[in-house]
């Protein structure tokens, strides 16, 4: 069945998230309507599990005590996997929410850096997720740390980064060697493609793999409760995906 | 040594005639907290700053800020932004804070939010600061020269961040109700209690006034903001518009993307100020 990319995405981030049975909450930020999907996908799967703490639901927001329940509930351990972006991500995964130049000097502004320096450490893990796969977003050094890919001995920290998630390829974070390994490449790209559309340097193993595509099962679910969960709270994704109303 | 007492406001509630008058009790130079664009935002008291043409306004955004820091920055009340981003969510970039801060008109000093919420609950205790887990090692820790490294005094060799204590000139937030007494109700949005707690003053607009005393209700009692804190308050029905109240109105979308798509250019924004803010001193029902 024909599948849009955004469906294919989910799909993947679904996979990263993985085995229900070990991960317990799952916590979505600030205009992240892709990774919101994946975790309701798992949930229309898998009878309502993880648990999903969507910051920004617009009704029904599970936090009552503001907006710092999120991080108060980060610090003490209780969020397994969080989801950050980057105008620039570079290959020792540290990313740039903040802007390009020579901060203060930024030639381009991005909106900062909400709460990712203290999510990165404190989420057990964080999948790092960004549509645009170029040059110019994956950098070999990101102008600004917002949020550091991995710290020294004697720093805490608790997680760290998992996986990267495009829209052209998936890399595994291989903590040891402080790289990532190029894992799939998503249908219609290929190996040699992604590796001139990066600009850092990554491991890649000979042959490739190209990253499984939805399931039918898998559709029919995205465009049923799921279109209509994630509608509510991302209108004009949920339109712009399946042409549906809030 | 440690610092001298700050002398806080008398804690009785004023009860004030509309917006424009609540945005005459915030003095050009104040350093003013505002709530994010989904909590609850005083968006009629931020058009009247703007009609009053306030001036050099510093913003710290708990712990983001989108829309209505946009339209001030916009209109030149704002000489700095302390926050841990600018965003209109959906609609995109905030264009702009975007455009006044490449060109180095916009004083911007980048947090991470629970450094913003640590620093606040910090003064909301009475105490200078505040630590906190994670962050070291980003980039933001270089800037701020009031984030420092502290020694865990119950172990060895772990140094955290702590967050100076935040004390807000004025904390400008929205409510539903405001009660005879003063009290406002806020529900769920606490992080405007943590604000009217840290600020000197807290300033407020209420969907509407009603009779008697929220806090002798058990149900409504939780989601209360005690008049201890609230400085003035004012009726402001529809008063976040277009940004919602939960129960009430939801955050006109629509209205966003248009401001969006006018705000990119100086002269779309223009354009704009005339005629939402500086033509009428109210929105559409």
């Amino acid at each position: 069945m024909d599948y849009a990319r955004e469906e294919l995405l989910a799909c993947t981030i679904a996979r990263l998230i993985g085995d229900v049975t070990r991960t317990a909450h799952v916590a979505v930020g600030a205009a992240s309507p892709i990774p919101a999907t994946a975790v309701e996908l798992l949930r229309a799967r898998q009878g309502g599990r993880p648990r999903l703490s969507l910051l920004h639901r617009r009704r029904g927001n599970p936090f009552s005590e503001g907006s710092r329940e999120l991080f108060d509930l980060a610090g003490q351990g209780r969020i397994d996997v969080f989801f950050l972006g980057g105008a620039q991500i570079d290959g020792e995964a540290n990313i740039n929410l903040v802007g390009t130049g020579a901060y203060p000097h930024t030639e381009h502004r991005f909106p900062g850096s909400f709460g990712s320096a203290y999510m990165y450490f404190s989420a057990r893990r964080t999948i790092l997720f960004r549509e645009e796969h170029s040059a110019r977003v994956l950098v070999p050094k990101v102008d600004f740390v917002s949020a550091p890919g991995w710290s020294p001995p004697g720093v805490w920290r608790r997680g760290g980064p998992q996986a990267l998630l495009t829209g052209k390829a998936q890399f595994a974070w291989q903590a040891d060697k402080r790289r990532f390994r190029l894992e799939s490449v998503h249908p219609g790209c290929s190996a040699a493609e992604v590796r001139a559309a990066t600009g850092f340097d990554y491991d890649a193993p000979d042959s490739v793999n190209s990253t499984p595509t939805p399931t039918d099962e898998d559709l029919a679910l995205l465009r049923g409760p799921v279109a209509v969960e994630i509608a509510a709270n991302y209108p004009q994704f949920a339109r712009k995906v399946w042409g549906l109303a809030a | 040594m440690p610092e001298a007492e700050q002398t806080l406001p008398s804690n009785e509630t004023e009860f004030l005639a509309d917006a424009e008058a609540i945005a005459a009790r915030i003095p050009d130079g104040a350093f003013v907290a505002l709530p994010p664009d989904y909590s609850l935002v005083a968006m009629d008291v931020v058009r009247a700053l703007i009609r009053r043409n306030a001036r050099n306004l510093r913003l710290l955004g708990v712990p983001v800020l989108g829309f209505c820091a946009d339209l001030l920055i916009g209109a030149g009340c704002v000489a700095e932004v302390e926050t841990s981003a600018v965003s209109l969510g959906e609609a995109g970039l905030a264009p702009r804070f975007t455009e006044a801060a490449e060109r180095g008109t916009l004083r911007v000093v980048d947090a991470t939010c629970p450094m913003v919420h640590s620093g606040l609950q910090a003064a909301e205790k009475g105490v200078p600061f505040m630590p906190l887990r994670g962050v070291l090692g980003s980039d933001l820790v270089r800037h701020r020269a009031d984030w420092k490294t502290l020694d865990n005094p119950f172990a060895t060799n772990d140094a955290l961040l702590v967050a100076k204590a935040i004390v807000p000139d004025v904390a400008l937030i929205h409510a539903r109700w405001a009660d005879a007494r003063g009290n406002l109700w806020i529900g769920r949005r606490r992080e405007l209690a943590t604000i009217a707690h840290a600020a000197k003053a807290t300033l407020a607009t209420v969907e509407a006034l009603r009779e008697g005393d929220m806090l002798e209700d058990e149900l409504l009692a939780p989601g209360v903001l005690g008049s201890v804190y609230v400085s003035a308050v004012a009726p402001a029905p529809r008063g976040a518009w277009p940004l919602g109240v939960i129960g009430e109105y939801a955050i006109d979308d629509a209205h966003l993307l248009e401001y969006a798509r006018r705000a990119k250019t100086a002269e779309g924004f223009a354009r704009y100020l005339d005629e939402f803010v500086l033509k009428r001193a109210a929105q559409p029902a």
